[in-house]
């Protein structure tokens, strides 16, 4: 019954797909409708295959093999992610590697700018970001509900739909296809397919809440929830749009002009605080204590915590529009509820650090231990920077410069990556049922490419920032602006270089990681005899 | 109906939301909250495996 709803389901959407394909109206349209035919067409052949094969025993124990995958999936598209984007750090300082017509090799427009920095924001937050939360949440709700993941097969629809939705995403920027919405490119056939697979995400993680051993509900998940409803309604209201056609990529914003300027970093802003925020705040609030070996700090203040965040920081999306036609009234309210912010952020920061207390000495022996620890650090300096940005009169100076950039990635590279890969450390050995990483030494590389990337990163942006700031607004005697804007280009090169250099560290220490996970997972460098363990599952 | 929402944005719910919030603050240290804080914190440290 369900094969056979399955089979005409699967063949419809490969017939549909296949006439898009025909009728499409632009390349990219038409490239994406094949995707999808061929990704149908191979779902079918299977279904049909597997049709009277005897039904397979039902699995027990925790499901740990979709899991595994998001590590592999994490891994990949961080190194993916990190790659583009040391390549577009040094396309900004030689506009030479746009691979444009000024180059010994033209492929105009592919390799531009451009289209190279939406797929490399993408690539990070939500693909490798996006996995690294998926595979984490699956893995914690588990151990914390004490029960298995809820609707067998559909986490890995989930998973599967995902990694679609983000090669639908690339492939599209590549080929030109955006909705020119910062962080919300993707057109309106790829944010109905996300749709689809985060309502599907959304009911196994609640399944499984509600079918848990446990009575209380881990604060973890807490923030896993948040996280996943929040960007469901984001989602939801952002990318309201209207196709020109169902045949054909385009479509055309429901708001305009102010509307969907506040509409926009609403999402955005939001995005920063349940994707990056919240959801690897769930990941703080199981891996710090686990790896400490010790319970967080003060559980009531993690509850503080996580109202205090949701109650706050929907209203902080206004101070990327300060100085703009926004009404000003919505502007303060932006930087005040941003100043508020940074109360609960670092209440949270604290908590994070102190769960360590009495166990400070870990690290001096645990690299992995060192890297949450960096990474919580990381978390509660950019939210002390982040609320001193929203203020207006620093904003003014700072807004349009690379000190923003320079902000995002303290954050990003220095909280998310951190944290994430202290989580792949932390989970690899355990998912395959390894004693131990492979190897400690490579941790502590990892550890201080990565960090030294950071400071190389964030510093130099610092000073660039500052100095493009002082540069746009500095006027002679007469009341002239004295510098053009390529004026403060030519002076920008040496830092520019600098970031790219920190980038190169930073995915050094990337590919380091990739070589230690790979190594444990096939069992190189355990102790003798614990190559005896039972397999997973 | 956009003054109207605004209006109520700035009074009633924003009274409403913060009293909720000082509701939840205040329910996290209601009498007894200790014990089961401490026994939600340890939840981490069961359930490594799963018996069933």
């Amino acid at each position: 019954m369900w094969n056979g709803v399955k089979v005409i389901v699967l063949a419809l959407v490969v017939l549909f797909a296949a006439l898009a394909a025909n009728f499409g109206r632009d390349a990219a349209y038409q490239f994406h409708a094949i995707l999808f035919a061929v990704a149908a067409a191979y779902l079918l052949i299977r279904t049909i295959k597997g049709i009277g094969e005897p039904v397979k025993e039902k699995p027990t124990g925790y499901m740990d093999d979709v899991v595994r995958a998001g590590v592999i999936a994490t891994a990949f598209w961080g190194v993916a992610g990190f790659l583009v984007g040391v390549w577009i750090a040094f396309e900004l300082a030689f506009p030479a590697l746009n691979l444009g017509n000024q180059s010994w090799i033209n492929i105009e427009p592919f390799a531009n700018f451009g289209r190279l920095r939406p797929l490399h924001t993408s690539a990070v937050i939500f693909a490798f970001g996006g996995n690294a939360l998926i595979a984490t949440s699956f893995y914690i709700v588990q151990r914390t509900s004490a029960t298995r993941l809820f609707g067998g097969n559909a986490a890995w629809f989930v998973f599967w739909g995902y990694q679609f939705f983000i090669v639908l995403a690339a492939t599209g920027y590549l080929l030109g296809v955006t909705q020119s919405k910062e962080y919300a490119e993707p057109e309106w056939y790829i944010d109905i397919w996300l749709t689809i697979v985060w309502v599907v995400y959304l009911i196994v993680f609640l399944g499984t809440i509600f079918k848990r051993k446990e009575p209380h509900i881990y604060v973890a998940n807490w923030f896993f929830l948040s996280f996943i409803v929040t960007i469901a309604m984001l989602h939801l209201v952002n990318n309201m749009a209207v196709p020109v056609s169902f045949l054909g990529s385009k479509s055309v914003q429901l708001f305009s002009g102010v509307q969907d300027a506040l509409t926009q970093w609403w999402y955005g802003h939001n995005a920063v605080g349940f994707f990056l925020t919240a959801g690897f705040l769930g990941m703080m609030y199981y891996f710090v204590p686990k790896q400490a070996e010790r319970p967080v700090y003060s559980y009531k203040l993690s509850i503080i915590h996580f109202w205090a965040l949701i109650f706050l920081y929907i209203w902080a999306g206004p101070h990327h529009l300060h100085y703009t036609a926004l009404p000003d009234w919505a502007q303060t309210l932006g930087m005040v509820f941003s100043v508020m912010l940074w109360m609960p952020s670092w209440g949270g920061m604290i908590n994070g650090l102190m769960t360590l207390s009495g166990a400070w000495d870990k690290l001096r022996t645990d690299p992995i231990l060192r890297m949450m620890v960096v990474s919580v650090g990381f978390y509660g300096m950019s939210t002390f920077e982040g609320p001193m940005m929203s203020i207006k009169a620093v904003n003014s100076l700072s807004h349009y410069t690379d000190w923003t950039i320079g902000h995002v990635h303290s954050g990003a590279l220095g909280w998310n990556g951190m944290i994430t890969f202290g989580a792949l450390y932390f989970l690899t050995p355990r998912l395959w049922n390894r004693e131990r990483l492979y190897s400690l030494r490579l941790v502590n590389w990892h550890f201080w490419l990565a960090t030294i990337g950071i400071v190389l990163y964030a510093s130099s942006m610092w000073v660039t920032g500052i100095m493009e700031g002082l540069m746009w607004r500095e006027v002679d005697d007469q009341g002239f602006l004295v510098n053009a804007f390529a004026d403060t280009t030519a002076a920008k090169l040496p830092m520019y270089v600098v970031r790219g250099t920190g980038g190169i560290l930073y995915l050094a220490g990337a590919l380091i990681m990739c070589f230690n996970l790979w190594k444990t997972a096939v069992g190189a460098g355990q102790p003798r005899g614990s190559m005896s363990a039972v397999p997973a599952e | 109906m956009y003054h109207f929402l605004r209006e109520l944005a700035d009074s009633w719910a924003l009274l409403a939301l913060t009293l909720i919030f000082l509701g939840v603050v205040a329910w996290a240290f209601r009498p007894g909250s200790r014990e089961i804080h401490k026994d939600i914190a340890d939840i981490p440290f069961r359930n490594d495996d799963l018996e069933d």
